[in-house]
């Protein structure tokens, strides 16, 4: 199947999803449930694809884990994310080099 | 108007700065999947979302099903839903459905976050400056990143893999750190994905992201209750 016919899926989607609430509806979602449950998604989401996949990020597990244990640590002094991200790849690329 | 459309571009500023860095890691890990430069960059611009393309990207790496890719961008874009609702009551009176209709293309979390919290009514040009500015930053570090990933050495590129996962865990460490539910949703998340990963594998990725992500968030309010219960 063609890259194209996924990309226009993909892009359709998320279009929807944007274009439908702000476009038409005028009224707040009701329901305090569904509010939670969409408060947690987003964090949920991002640590479902972050772990285990970050572990083999960069094809070697030990490089891999020096990085994640840097972003934890530096997140956890709540870094601005692009000083995080960076130095979770130098430490990993330095592990690299040394091993 | 243009007054509107110049503040709306300035404030677009650090919202670039930090997509150009994120989108370079998207570039690279697109690449690495088997896209082309121009299918990363395609994807950058039609799409203008983090977790959604990386999750994209993961299906079409593994020739998953439309259906799945539909299914995983309802769910980690539907947040995207909910801020359209909450920015739809702050719009000035000059915004047409036509507007609306375009600018919700550029409902991100930054954007989000920095329109929400102007202190008068929405224009139209104030949305346009704003989203253009973090449209070009997005395009352009995927530009970079996909096209970085194709000369630099292996090593360098395999490394850059992190940024984006680091990038994901700057987002969600120090809200966890504020409130032990979050962590809780997060921890519980992580775990399923390991579980999934080892113990079910003939579940594929988009959809464990799914079913994680469903089942944490719900578990997470059943046990806890409404958010703003204990803050």
């Amino acid at each position: 199947m063609s890259v194209w016919i996924y990309v226009a899926v993909m892009a359709g989607m998320t279009y929807l999803i944007r274009m439908i609430p702000f476009t038409f509806f005028r009224r707040k979602i009701r329901s305090r449930f569904l509010n939670t449950v969409l408060y947690y998604m987003p964090y949920a989401v991002l640590s479902a694809m972050t772990f285990p996949s970050i572990f083999y990020a960069t094809g070697d597990t030990v490089s891999a884990s020096v990085g994640t244990v840097v972003a934890l640590i530096l997140a956890y002094f709540d870094l601005p994310l692009i000083v995080v991200a960076v130095s979770s790849s130098v430490a990993a690329l330095a592990v690299g080099l040394i091993l | 108007m243009r007054q509107d459309f110049l503040k709306g571009m300035r404030h677009g500023i650090p919202v670039m700065l930090g997509y150009l860095s994120v989108s370079f890691g998207f570039g690279i890990n697109a690449v690495a999947a088997g896209l082309s430069v121009l299918q990363a960059v395609g994807i950058s611009l039609t799409n203008l979302t983090s977790a959604g393309q990386v999750a994209g990207v993961t299906i079409i790496a593994a020739g998953g099903s439309l259906i799945e890719m539909a299914a995983a961008q309802f769910i980690i874009n539907i947040r995207y839903s909910l801020m359209g609702f909450s920015l739809s009551g702050k719009l000035s009176s000059s915004f047409t459905t036509g507007h609306r209709l375009i600018t919700s293309f550029g409902i991100t979390d930054e954007n989000f976050a920095i329109a929400s919290v102007q202190p008068e009514p929405l224009t139209p040009s104030y949305l346009y400056g704003l989203e253009l500015v973090g449209l070009l930053g997005w395009v352009l570090g995927t530009f970079l990143g996909a096209f970085a990933g194709n000369i630099l050495p292996m090593r360098v590129t395999a490394a850059m893999g992190l940024m984006l996962y680091g990038m994901f865990i700057a987002i969600i460490i120090p809200p966890a750190k504020k409130d032990h539910r979050v962590l809780f949703v997060i921890l519980l998340a992580a775990g399923l994905s390991v579980l999934i990963r080892y113990g079910f594998s003939f579940i594929s990725a988009g959809t464990s992201v799914i079913v994680c992500a469903v089942l944490a968030s719900v578990i997470g309010a059943v046990l806890f209750g409404h958010k703003e219960a204990a803050t």
